[in-house]
C-alpha cells in the first residue's frame, strides 16, 4: 500500500553465550514503509526459514510498546532512532530506502547474551525482588479512599512507574548502570503515602542488590532518560539518592 | 457427567458469604505441605500465586516471558470496573451484577456474576494500598470513567495503563512471596501437557524454552492462568506469545471447554493494513466516551472528513440507540460498524473502518483536556497511522479481542477434573456471550486474589498429601508424548513456515467464525480446517533444533493446538441455533437486525468432552437459570 524500500541489514548472529558471534548481511527488498521494526524483521525470518536457516531470535510479545520484550540496538541506539519509542512502535518510514541498519543486542555485563538479539534481563527481577513493593496481605486494605493522596503526586508516581522494564536505560549507559530503572520503582513508591513505613529497607535492599547484580555506576550522562521509551525523567534519580542517603544516615532496622 | 455447578443455596447477596464459612481451610502448619501449580502469571496467574504463597502453600509459578511482568495483562488500557459508587451516580453491587447479566445477554451464570460485582470493591481497595497510582482528582480521592454498557462513572483507571499498573502491582506481590521463599518462580517455561492420575490433576510437563529440557512438576492441585484464544484468527489485539495451548491440552485430558465459539471482536480497533500485518492494536474503549462515530451518508463523498458538514455524516449508533449512543456494548458497536463497511458506507482506502471524531470534544473541553485523557492513545495511534487524530478523526474498525469461552468451571472454580482449577480470561465463567468493558481486569483480579486461594484450600483439606513423584507412569509417559510431538514438529521439514499456516487459518476463522456466522460458512469451516491442518502436518517448515531457545518451534506448537481449537469453535457456533451476545447468527435475528436469543432451547452453557482425534465431541449442558434478573431481549435504546 505505502511506499517500498530495500535495505542492507547487518544483524549481529550468535548461536548461544558460549560460542562466537559477528554480524551477518542480508540484502531485504521491497519492505512497506507502514511495516514496524519488527515486522520488517519478521519478512526477513520468513525468507531465512524459507531457505532453510534459521531465523533471528528477538524478543517480543504485545508489539503495542507496553510489555518491555522487545529492543535492540538500532545504528548504535537502543530502541533506534526515534525518541520515547519502543522497537516494536517503530515503523519503517522513519528509514530512507537503501539505508544499511546495524541491529545489536543489548550490551551489558548484567544482561548476559542468550542468543541472536535475545539477553537475559532477570537482574531487573531480582532487584524488585528485594523491595520493589508494599508488604501487604492479601484483603487487608483498607478502604481505597481512607488515604486521600495529593493528585500532583499520584501524578508523579504514575510518571514514574510507566517504566516497561525494558532495559534500554542500561543498555545506553555507558557504564550499564540500571539507576533509572531501580529508581523508578523506588520513585514510584515514594510519591505515594502507603508503605511509607517500609521506604528505608527498601531503598537500601534494592540498591544492594542493582551494585551485587553487576550493574555499573552513575556517572550523570542522562544517556538513560534520552533511550527509555517511556521517558522516565532522570530526575527520579535524585529522588531515589534522597531517599537512599535518608535511609543509610538512619540507624538500621528502622 | 452431571455438570453440577455447585452454586451455594440461598439468597444471592448471601451465597458467597456463607460458602466461605462452610469451606474447609488448612491448618497453617499443613500448607507447606500441599504444592500448588500456577500456571501463567497474568493478573489472574500472578494475584493467585502471590495469596496462596502469603497463606503458606508450597507454590509454583510458570509462565512464557522471561519475567511475570511481561503477561498479555500488561497491555490492558482503559480501566476495571468496581461498584464503589464514589460518583454517587446510582451504583450499587447490584447493578454491576446486573449490567453484567445483561451485558452478557443472559448467558451466564447469575451466582458467580453476583460474586464477581461483590468482590469489585475489594479489588480496588486491594490495589490502592500495594501502590497502584490510580488516577485521582484533586480532593486526593480516586476518579472514574465510564465504559460501554452502562450509564454509571465506575471504571478505575490509570492514564491509558491501567492493566500494566495492576499487572505491577500483582507482580511486586508476587515478587514479595518469592523473596519470602514461599514462591518458585519458573519463567521460560511452557506447558505443555497436563497429568492427570487416578482422576485427579497431579502435574504439569513443561518445556524450559532457553534448553529444551522437559520438565515434569507434581502437585496436589494444578491453577491454569493462561489467558485467553483470540489469537486463533492470527490477527487480534492480544500479544503475539497469547495462546491456547494449556487449556487445550487439559481439554484433551478430560476437561470440558464451554462456549468456544463466544469471542469477542473489540469496535475500536487500529484497520488492518497490508499482508505482512502481525497484530492489531485496540484503541481503548474509552475513546467512546468523547469520541463520536460517524461515516458520510453518501458512499462516494469524495470530502476529506473535516470537510463534510454535520448534514451529510450519518453518526449511526447515536441515531439508532439514543439512549447509550456511542456507548452500547462491544458486540452491538462492532456488528454496526461492519454493518455500514457491507453497505458500501466504510471510508480509508480499504474502505474497511469508520470515523471516530474527537472534533466536537476538543471544542467543548479543550484540546488539554482531551489530551490529559486521551493523550498516549492519540499517540499511539498517529504512530502507526501517521495522522493525527486532534487534527483529524480517527479510522477505526472491529478486531478480534477476547474470548468469553475456555474451561468450564463451578462456582469454585475447579474443572470437572479434580484438582485442576482455572482461572481469569482461560475460564468460561462470568461474561456469557459479550464481555463489557473493564470487567476482565476485574474478573482475572477476583479470581485470583479472592476466589482461588478459598476454594483450593477447600479442596486440598480433603486430598491427602501423598508421595507421588515424577518417576510417576502418567509423568513418564505425559514426557515422552510430549518429546515426540516436539520432534514431529521439526521432522516435517516442509515448505510454509508456521506464520503462513497461521494467517491462512486466520482468515478462515474470521470469515466463517468471526463477527457474523451462518451455517453454510461453519460448515464449510468444519471441512476446511482439517484440510489446513493436514497442510499443517505435511508441510511446515521449522528451522533449528529442540534443545536451545527455538521461537519458531514455540510458534508451531501452539498454532496446532489453534488447528484444533478453530475446529471445536465453529462446532459450537454451528449448533448454537440462536444469536447472543458476540455469537450472531445471521439465521437469528429480529427484523431490526439485532441478536435473537432462543432461551427455550439455548440457555445453557455448551460444555464440550473430548472424544479423541475425527471424533465428534460430547456436549454437556449447564442449564442456566435466572432467579433473580429477568431476560429479555437486551435493549440499548
Ligand atoms: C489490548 C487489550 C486491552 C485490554 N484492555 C482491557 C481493559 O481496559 N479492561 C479490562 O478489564 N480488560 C481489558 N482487556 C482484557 C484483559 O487484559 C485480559 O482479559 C486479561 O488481562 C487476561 O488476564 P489473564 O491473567 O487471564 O491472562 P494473561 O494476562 O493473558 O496471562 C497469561 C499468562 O499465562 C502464561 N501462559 C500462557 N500459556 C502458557 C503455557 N502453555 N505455559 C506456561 N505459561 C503460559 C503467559 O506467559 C502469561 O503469564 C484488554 C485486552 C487487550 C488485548
Ligand atoms: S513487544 Fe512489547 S514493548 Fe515491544
Amino acid at each position: 500500500m505505502g511506499k517500498t524500500m530495500n535495505l542492507t541489514l547487518k544483524v549481529w548472529r550468535q548461536k548461544n553465550a558460549q560460542s562466537k558471534g559477528r554480524l551477518e548481511t542480508y540484502e531485504l527488498q521491497g519492505v512497506d514503509a507502514d511495516a514496524s521494526f519488527l515486522e520488517m524483521l519478521d519478512i526477513l525470518n520468513t525468507q531465512l526459514e524459507k531457505r532453510g536457516e534459521e531465523p533471528v531470535a528477538f524478543e517480543h510479545d504485545c508489539r503495542e510498546g507496553i510489555c518491555g520484550s522487545c529492543g535492540a540496538v538500532v545504528n548504535g541506539q537502543a530502541h533506534g532512532p526515534m525518541r520515547e519509542t519502543t522497537l516494536c512502535q517503530l515503523h519503517m518510514r522513519h528509514f530512507n530506502d537503501g539505508d544499511t541498519l546495524v541491529i545489536e543486542p543489548w550490551r551489558s555485563r548484567a544482561f548476559p547474551l542468550i542468543k541472536d538479539l535475545v539477553v537475559d534481563r532477570s537482574a531487573f527481577d531480582h532487584v524488585i525482588r528485594a523491595g520493589g513493593y508494599i508488604t501487604m496481605r492479601t484483603g487487608s486494605a483498607p478502604d481505597a479512599h481512607a488515604i486521600p493522596v495529593d493528585k500532583e503526586e499520584a501524578d508523579v508516581a504514575m510518571d514514574a512507574a510507566q517504566c516497561i522494564g525494558c532495559g534500554a536505560c542500561v543498555a545506553a549507559c555507558p557504564n550499564g548502570s540500571a539507576m533509572l530503572f531501580v529508581a523508578s520503582k523506588v520513585s514510584h513508591l515514594a510519591h505515594l503515602p502507603q508503605g511509607r513505613v517500609e521506604a528505608n529497607r527498601r531503598v537500601l535492599n534494592m540498591v544492594a542488590q542493582m551494585d551485587r547484580e553487576g550493574f555499573g555506576n552513575c556517572s550523570n550522562h542522562y544517556e538513560c532518560e534520552a533511550a527509555c521509551p517511556k521517558a522516565i525523567s532522570v530526575e527520579h534519580i535524585a529522588k531515589m539518592n534522597r531517599e537512599h542517603l535518608r535511609a543509610a544516615l538512619k540507624p538500621t532496622g528502622s | 457427567m452431571r455438570l453440577d455447578s455447585k452454586v451455594p443455596a440461598g439468597p444471592i447477596e448471601q451465597k458467597w458469604t456463607q460458602h466461605k464459612f462452610e469451606m474447609k481451610l488448612v491448618n497453617p502448619a499443613n500448607r507447606r505441605k500441599y504444592t500448588v501449580l500456577v500456571v501463567g502469571t497474568g493478573l489472574a496467574g500472578a494475584s493467585a500465586a502471590a495469596t496462596l504463597g502469603e497463606l503458606g502453600y508450597n507454590v509454583k509459578a510458570f509462565c512464557i516471558q522471561d519475567t511475570p511482568r511481561r503477561a498479555h495483562s500488561i497491555a490492558a488500557q482503559g480501566g476495571i470496573n468496581a461498584a464503589k459508587n464514589y460518583q454517587n451516580d446510582g451504583d450499587s453491587i447490584y447493578r454491576l451484577f446486573y449490567d453484567t447479566v445483561k451485558g452478557g445477554d443472559y448467558r451466564s451464570r447469575e451466582a458467580s456474576v453476583y460474586r464477581l460485582a461483590e468482590l469489585s470493591v475489594d479489588i480496588i481497595d486491594q490495589c490502592v494500598a500495594q501502590g497502584v497510582p490510580f488516577a485521582r482528582e484533586y480532593g486526593g480521592l480516586l476518579d472514574n470513567r465510564s465504559f460501554g454498557g452502562a450509564q454509571v462513572s465506575r471504571t478505575f483507571y490509570a492514564r491509558g495503563q491501567t492493566g500494566q499498573q495492576l499487572l505491577l502491582g500483582a507482580y511486586s506481590a508476587l515478587m514479595k512471596e518469592v523473596q519470602n521463599g514461599s514462591v518458585t518462580l519458573y519463567p521460560r517455561r511452557e506447558m505443555l501437557e497436563l497429568v492427570v492420575v487416578d482422576g485427579r490433576a497431579r502435574g504439569i510437563v513443561v518445556r524450559n524454552l532457553l534448553t529444551g529440557a522437559f520438565e515434569s512438576h507434581v502437585a496436589d492441585a494444578v491453577l491454569l492462568a493462561t489467558g485467553g484464544y483470540g489469537n486463533v484468527y492470527y490477527l487480534s489485539t492480544n500479544a503475539k506469545a497469547s495462546n491456547a495451548t494449556a487449556i487445550w491440552r487439559a481439554h484433551r485430558k478430560g476437561a470440558y471447554f464451554a462456549n468456544p465459539c463466544f469471542t469477542q471482536i473489540h469496535p475500536t480497533c487500529i484497520p488492518v493494513h497490508g499482508d505482512y500485518q502481525s497484530k492489531l492494536t485496540l484503541m481503548s474503549e474509552s475513546l467512546r466516551n468523547d469520541g463520536r462515530i460517524w461515516v458520510p451518508k453518501d458512499p462516494d463523498d469524495p470530502r476529506h472528513p473535516n470537510e463534510i458538514p454535520e448534514e451529510d455524516r450519518s453518526y449511526y449508533l447515536e441515531e439508532t440507540y439514543p439512549a447509550f449512543g456511542n456507548l452500547v456494548p462491544r458486540d452491538v458497536a462492532s456488528r454496526k460498524a461492519k454493518d455500514q463497511c457491507d453497505k458500501g458506507r466504510g471510508v480509508g482506502s480499504t474502505r474497511m473502518a469508520v470515523y471516530l471524531d474527537f472534533r466536537d470534544a476538543i471544542e467543548r473541553l479543550g484540546r488539554e483536556t482531551i489530551e490529559a485523557r486521551y493523550g498516549n492513545l492519540f499517540q499511539m495511534y498517529q504512530r502507526i497511522v501517521d495522522e493525527d487524530p486532534f487534527t483529524q478523526p480517527m479510522m477505526i474498525y472491529p478486531a478480534v479481542h477476547y474470548t468469553m469461552g475456555g474451561l468450564w468451571v463451578d462456582y469454585n472454580l475447579m474443572s470437572n477434573l479434580p484438582g485442576l482449577f482455572v482461572a481469569g480470561e482461560a475460564n468460561f465463567s462470568d461474561h456469557g456471550a459479550n464481555r463489557l468493558g473493564a470487567s476482565a481486569l476485574m474478573q482475572g483480579l477476583a479470581d485470583g486474589y479472592f476466589i482461588v486461594p478459598y476454594t483450593v484450600a477447600d479442596y486440598l483439606a480433603r486430598v491427602q498429601p501423598d508421595r507421588l513423584d515424577g518417576a510417576h507412569a502418567e509423568f513418564r509417559a505425559a514426557e515422552n508424548a510430549v518429546s515426540d510431538r516436539t520432534r514431529r514438529l521439526l521432522s516435517i521439514k516442509g515448505k510454509r513456515t508456521v506464520d503462513e499456516i497461521h494467517r491462512e487459518l486466520g482468515l478462515l476463522a474470521w470469515d466463517k467464525i468471526g463477527m457474523s456466522r451462518n451455517r453454510k460458512g461453519l460448515e464449510e469451516a468444519l471441512s476446511e480446517i482439517p484440510a489446513i491442518r493436514e497442510e499443517f502436518w505435511r508441510n511446515l517448515i521449522v528451522a533449528g533444533e529442540n534443545e536451545d531457545l527455538n521461537q519458531s518451534l514455540e510458534k508451531a506448537g501452539r498454532v496446532a493446538d489453534f488447528l484444533e481449537l478453530a475446529e471445536l469453535m465453529a462446532f459450537d457456533a454451528l449448533h448454537r441455533e440462536e444469536s447472543c451476545g458476540g455469537h450472531f447468527r445471521e439465521e437469528y435475528q429480529t427484523p431490526e437486525g439485532e441478536a435473537q436469543r432462543n432461551d427455550e432451547q439455548f440457555a445453557y452453557a455448551a460444555a464440550w468432552e473430548h472424544q479423541g482425534d475425527g471424533q465428534a465431541p460430547v456436549l454437556h449442558k449447564e442449564e442456566l437459570t435466572f432467579e433473580v434478573v429477568t431476560p429479555t431481549q437486551r435493549s440499548y435504546k
